[in-house]
């Protein structure tokens, strides 16, 4: 079978959708934060996809720096997750509903 | 016209690879406890990465199984661990909203792939392995065509990459701190 680019495209939308519901939806931080990092997984795909159908390196070195900045955004979501839990003994997202301090 | 990417029995792996991450990703999402949401995800990156190479972006395979299944996930563990989930008081996984949250995802994802359909983007000209392999003129290999565009064309984006990551550690150490009166 061949696959164009058509059925990255497809692909890399739905996982992004997937991963847009999973922020919307659930109440754990934890799987926010995961769901975050399947949208990025999505845009990876995609740039890669084009970078393959334009023959240009470039969609792979952009992809290096947004691995580089999730991974980054991972370790600050985490420790957040590790503040509030030591404040509120939570991690649900309905639960920091207070902005003070 | 060669408009494909990937032929014969690479668009049947691709097939298997991209049917495992769908599955994998809506598990991340439906799963009630965050340990088999990691482990999904974790499943997820790795199809990922093997979509990846499949397209021969083998640096970008390999930083992504290094840093998201190698590092990240390792983070992530460790805090699920941290927290101890069990002794967290058991609350309804999902918001009200779930349905029509669900009702959305589908919708645009019809509206997504029928504009692909109706309109798809043309394939281009036919691809050579070479032109991700060269540097300098010479075939050398992915990783090091793509390190000779970090680090000359797209050097300036490489060093603001390491000044965030710097942010980050910072950042990370600073909120884990456990109370403020505690420093001296």
């Amino acid at each position: 079978m061949s696959v164009t680019i058509n059925d990255y495209l497809a692909l890399s939308f739905l996982i992004f959708t997937i991963g847009f519901v999973g922020v919307l939806v659930r109440r754990n931080f934890l799987t926010v934060l995961m769901s975050i990092e399947l949208m990025l997984n999505a845009v990876n795909l995609n740039l890669i996809a084009f970078s393959r159908r334009l023959s240009d390196l470039t969609g792979q070195i952009f992809s290096v720096f947004v691995i580089t900045i999730a991974a980054g955004e991972a370790a600050i979501g985490l420790a957040i997750i590790i503040s509030l839990y030591r404040q509120r003994k939570t991690l649900n997202v309905d639960e920091a509903d207070t902005m003070e301090g | 016209m060669g408009g494909e990417l990937l032929t014969g029995l690479s668009g049947g792996i691709f097939a298997i690879f991209a049917l495992v991450a769908v599955v994998c990703a809506i598990s991340v999402v439906l799963a009630r406890n965050p340990i088999h949401s990691a482990l999904f995800l974790l499943a997820t990156f790795l199809m990922v990465a093997g979509i990846f190479f499949l397209q021969g972006a083998e640096f970008v395979g390999a930083v992504q199984i290094l840093v998201y299944a190698g590092g990240i996930m390792v983070l992530f563990l460790f805090v699920i661990m941290l927290v101890n989930v069990q002794r967290l008081p058991q609350t309804e996984p999902y918001q009200k909203q779930i349905v029509a949250a669900v009702v959305l995802g589908f919708v645009l994802n019809v509206l997504f792939d029928a504009q692909l359909v109706l309109e798809p983007i043309p394939g281009g000209a036919p691809f050579s392995p070479d032109a991700f392999r060269t540097a300098a003129g010479r075939v050398l290999g992915n990783s090091q065509a793509v390190a000779w565009g970090l680090y000359r064309e797209y050097l300036l984006p490489f060093e603001i990459a390491s000044v965030f990551l710097l942010v980050a550690i910072v950042g990370a150490v600073v909120l884990g701190r456990r109370s403020v009166e505690k420093m001296d």
